[in-house]
């Protein structure tokens, strides 16, 4: 246990920062500084208008050496952005890290507040709470742990197979699990990608198959993560490999099982060309799927649901590969590192009841009309209506379910340009007139206003206003038998009645439904919205607050398929970052016991959730696996002997931080 | 604490000790401050890793010690970073508030919120609802009442000094 060593004398090194106007202009800095040259131990007190520049860090190796400090304060921003910087500014200048407090005057002064005297008042409350606080630090050691170099990727949507791909390329091992039955994602549904109109399969359908072949990926397909335990570097997953009554190992996707199944028809809704189709017990995802194996659904396999199934499946495999026993495995790994790739969902237009979806057979979502225009979608790339006709109008009613107060307020950014592009695709396909009903036309990115600037030469036609309505009540001849939509043209100031023979409706990205569950098993934090929270929203986009656990794509929030592959690209930087220094630093927060005190009563043991405390039987004593001790602090707490203690935030720390914090002052009333 | 409720000087402002977790309520707290979202100055906020450190002396002391009002920010119940702390932190803050209500602190006075990493609003509203709500209390001035107790005890230990030194003689 290190005792209360002081190194002798305190000598207080105290630097405030300005942050350029961020904090002088609501704290008086100067003033700061003058008040803590007065307090206690205070050798030096200065002001500078970036500490963590470097001539900031210098500044205090050059007083720790000319003055003989040994402990250093600096008052700027949240310790969570620069206590690093500074403890390792610390260490070079000579002294333990941990010789160090940090006091936030930014985010929890000067960006809050705006009056000068109280927030000067503010900082000063709590720098003398952290002069009174150093006092009691000691020195500590770094802790270190090792970096298990394999990774887990949750998602293969484009994100989870770009991370895959690039860690496998950088010769890490890679586990790769989906919950699907096969990789690809919402990109796989996709038609045509904007602003270049690439087939969206074209592209995407060779990465998909380099994960299948790539040696340093094993891809676990209709599979979900069961648990995680552990910590950065170390953590132990179990995957749930759901049964899909199919040898994976014997299956080569030739499909005579479907061809042969009793069922001569589909009869269940086709999850992949979201219910425009139909798919037998016995199927695939589509053509290109990734594993090519097919699988069964008990759901709705006579066999299954009687046991009096004529089998021709079975027959027709000639590799014997169709298995009705198989059952749910799950698969215990280890790795170091997580990346989360787990995506979207689109929003359910039916929580828009004005705009008919579910109700009129020809209102069609966006990711609908994808398959409807695809070649190999439910009608070979025909646009033909759930009616059988084929249009000659169609309006695309952009931002549903985004920007809108009743459903989600933010904007899922990939709508406008994937409406743009369904647009020319209809118009392609159709030569119908089409007609967009937008509140803004959002292409921001490299070469999207230029398609925008394309669609426009089209004869696309623009109608600036949120819709009101879509409705089949006729009020015009021209408007019988068809669809109307009903919105005020702002440019103009009219209402128009816009007749139409298919509605499209562009819903927005909302997190996934299962993300609040995925986020606990993984331990990470959520937006308000649902998604993803970045560590940091800046400099920190694919890091989470757990270390070692990465995110990628739209699991963070909407975006299209450059920026999530631009995202997969950093998470899997990040982790290889990690991967190749060998090993991570950890705080070294963790909790101990002094012997002498504990009472051998075993209060803590029921308070650690990691079980990094057991009880010598020999000397009745608690002891404390610091491998295990996560450094939360609870049993520091609870001890009631107090017995344990907690390196950085020990006892003696945070009553000299309340004591500096409420020391009275000659203004107060007594 | 009813009896002999102390006057407000003029420049009183209530002082508030919050003892936030790191990776909740602290992060909402730098949220609030990215966003710029003013509230009021009256917090001071005392960072540990989680809620479940605070152990129920330390919000004690901070009333000793002249705080108006301690607020205690966690995790939501369910999403501990570690996993349970939170839970105990409820467990251990229910006693401590009856034990409050026992000295005579009002239960305005201690508030437990949680607060996760993203609601930056809610580190500004109840920053704000418990400074006004403190404002209307008043000072709690424990500092001062434990000198008006001592004054008040002090001719009590002369006589019993002086009882005993007659005793002895």
């Amino acid at each position: 246990m290190p005792g209360k060593q002081t190194n002798g004398e305190i000598r207080i090194g105290f630097y405030v920062c300005h942050c350029g106007h961020n904090i002088g202009q609501t704290v008086d800095v100067k003033a700061v500084a003058a008040y803590a040259e007065k307090l206690p131990h205070v050798v030096v007190a200065r002001e500078y208008k970036y500490m963590c520049s470097d001539p900031g860090q210098e500044l205090i190796g050059e007083d720790v050496r000319a003055s003989k400090l040994n402990r250093i304060i600096v008052a700027s921003c949240s310790p969570l952005l620069h206590e690093h910087t500074f403890r390792t500014a610390v260490e070079k200048a000579g002294l333990n890290p941990f010789f160090f407090q940090m006091v936030n005057i930014r985010e929890n002064v000067s960006w809050v507040h705006t009056d000068t005297a109280a927030a000067t008042q503010k900082a000063n409350d709590l720098v003398r709470a952290a002069v009174h606080r150093v006092a009691h630090h000691v020195p500590l050691e770094k802790k270190h742990v090792a970096i298990d170099p394999a990774v887990l990727v949750v998602g293969g949507g484009i994100a989870g197979i770009h991370a895959a791909l690039t860690l496998a390329n950088a010769g890490k091992k890679v586990t790769l699990v989906e919950r699907e039955a096969t990789i690809g994602g919402h990109m796989a549904k996709f038609d045509k990608t904007f602003p270049t109109l690439d087939c969206a399969a074209c592209i995407l359908t060779p990465k998909m198959s380099q994960v299948k072949n790539h040696p340093n990926i094993t891809l676990w397909t209709y599979s979900e993560v069961a648990s995680v335990e552990g910590f950065v570097g170390n953590y132990t997953v179990r995957v749930r490999r759901k049964p899909r009554y199919i040898n994976e190992e014997l299956c080569v996707g030739c499909m005579e099982c479907i061809e042969k199944c009793v069922y001569k028809e589909g009869k269940t809704s086709d999850e992949f060309n979201v219910g425009l189709s139909k798919r037998k017990p016995v199927y695939i995802p589509f053509p290109q799927a990734t594993p090519q194996v097919v699988l069964i659904d008990p759901e709705v396999c006579i066999e299954f649901k009687s046991g009096k199934c004529k089998k021709t499946c079975v027959e027709a495999c000639d590799r014997d590969a169709i298995d009705f026993k198989q059952k749910e495995t799950v698969e215990e790994i280890r790795v170091g590192t997580i990346i989360l790739a787990t995506g979207f969902k689109t929003f359910d237009a039916r929580r828009v009841p004005v705009y008919g979806y579910g109700k009129y057979p020809n209102v069609y979502t966006s990711l609908e009309v994808e398959r409807l225009v695809n070649a190999s979608g439910p009608t070979g790339g025909e646009l033909i209506l759930r009616d059988g006709r084929r249009p000659k109008t169609v309006g695309i009613i952009h931002c549903v379910g985004s920007r809108d107060k009743n459903t989600n307020r933010w904007c899922s950014r990939t709508c406008c340009m994937y409406s743009l592009k369904l647009a020319h695709l209809l118009k392609e396909h159709t030569d119908a007139e089409v007609y967009n009903f937008y509140i803004d036309i959002r292409a921001a990115g490299k070469t999207y206003e230029e398609f925008y600037d394309k669609l426009l030469e089209e004869n696309i036609h623009f109608i600036r206003g949120r819709v009101a309505e879509v409705t089949d009540w006729a009020v015009r001849p021209s408007e019988e038998g068809r669809l109307v939509i009903r919105a005020e043209d702002t440019m103009i100031g009219i209402v128009r009645r816009v007749p139409v023979d298919m509605v499209v409706l562009a819903v927005g990205m909302e997190p996934q439904t299962d993300a609040g569950d995925v986020r606990r098993l993984f331990n990470i934090s959520c937006s308000t919205e649902g998604f993803f929270l970045e560590r940091h929203p800046k400099l920190a986009p694919v890091d989470t607050f757990t270390d070692g656990i990465f995110i990628a794509g739209a699991c963070q929030g909407p975006k299209d398929i450059p920026d999530s592959v631009a995202q997969a690209g950093a998470a899997a930087a990040q982790a290889l970052a990690l991967i190749d220094r060998g090993e991570i630093e950890l705080e070294p927060n963790t909790a101990y016991v002094e012997a002498e005190l504990c009472s051998g009563c075993k209060t803590c043991l029921g308070l650690c959730p990691y079980h990094a405390i057991t009880r010598n039987e020999e000397l009745k004593k608690a002891e404390i696996n610091e491998a295990l001790c996560k450094g939360c602090g609870t049993c520091v707490a609870g001890c009631p002997s107090g017995a344990i203690h907690q390196h950085l935030f020990e006892d003696d720390m945070i009553f000299s931080e309340l004591s500096g914090l409420l020391e009275p002052q000659p203004a107060d009333c007594c | 604490m009813n009896e002999q409720q102390p006057q407000p000087a003029p420049s009183w402002e209530p002082r508030i000790v919050a003892f936030f977790c790191n990776w909740c309520t602290y992060t909402a707290a730098d949220l609030a401050g990215v966003s710029r979202l003013r509230h009021a100055p009256n917090a001071r906020i005392i960072r540990v890793m989680c809620s479940g450190r605070v152990d129920p002396q330390f919000i004690l002391e901070a009333f000793a010690r002249g705080a108006d009002g301690v607020l205690l920010g966690g995790c939501h119940p369910g999403d501990c970073h570690y996993m349970e702390g939170n839970y105990k932190t409820l467990r251990r803050m229910e006693l401590l508030k009856r034990m409050l209500a026992q000295f005579g602190i009002e239960e305005q006075r201690f508030r437990l919120e949680w607060i996760s990493a993203s609601e930056g609003e809610r580190v500004k509203t109840v920053i704000n609802e418990m400074t006004e709500q403190l404002r209307t209390l008043g000072p709690l001035a424990l500092p001062r009442r434990f000198a008006d107790w001592d004054k008040e005890l002090e001719p009590l230990a002369h006589a019993l000094a002086s009882t005993e030194e007659a005793a002895h003689a």
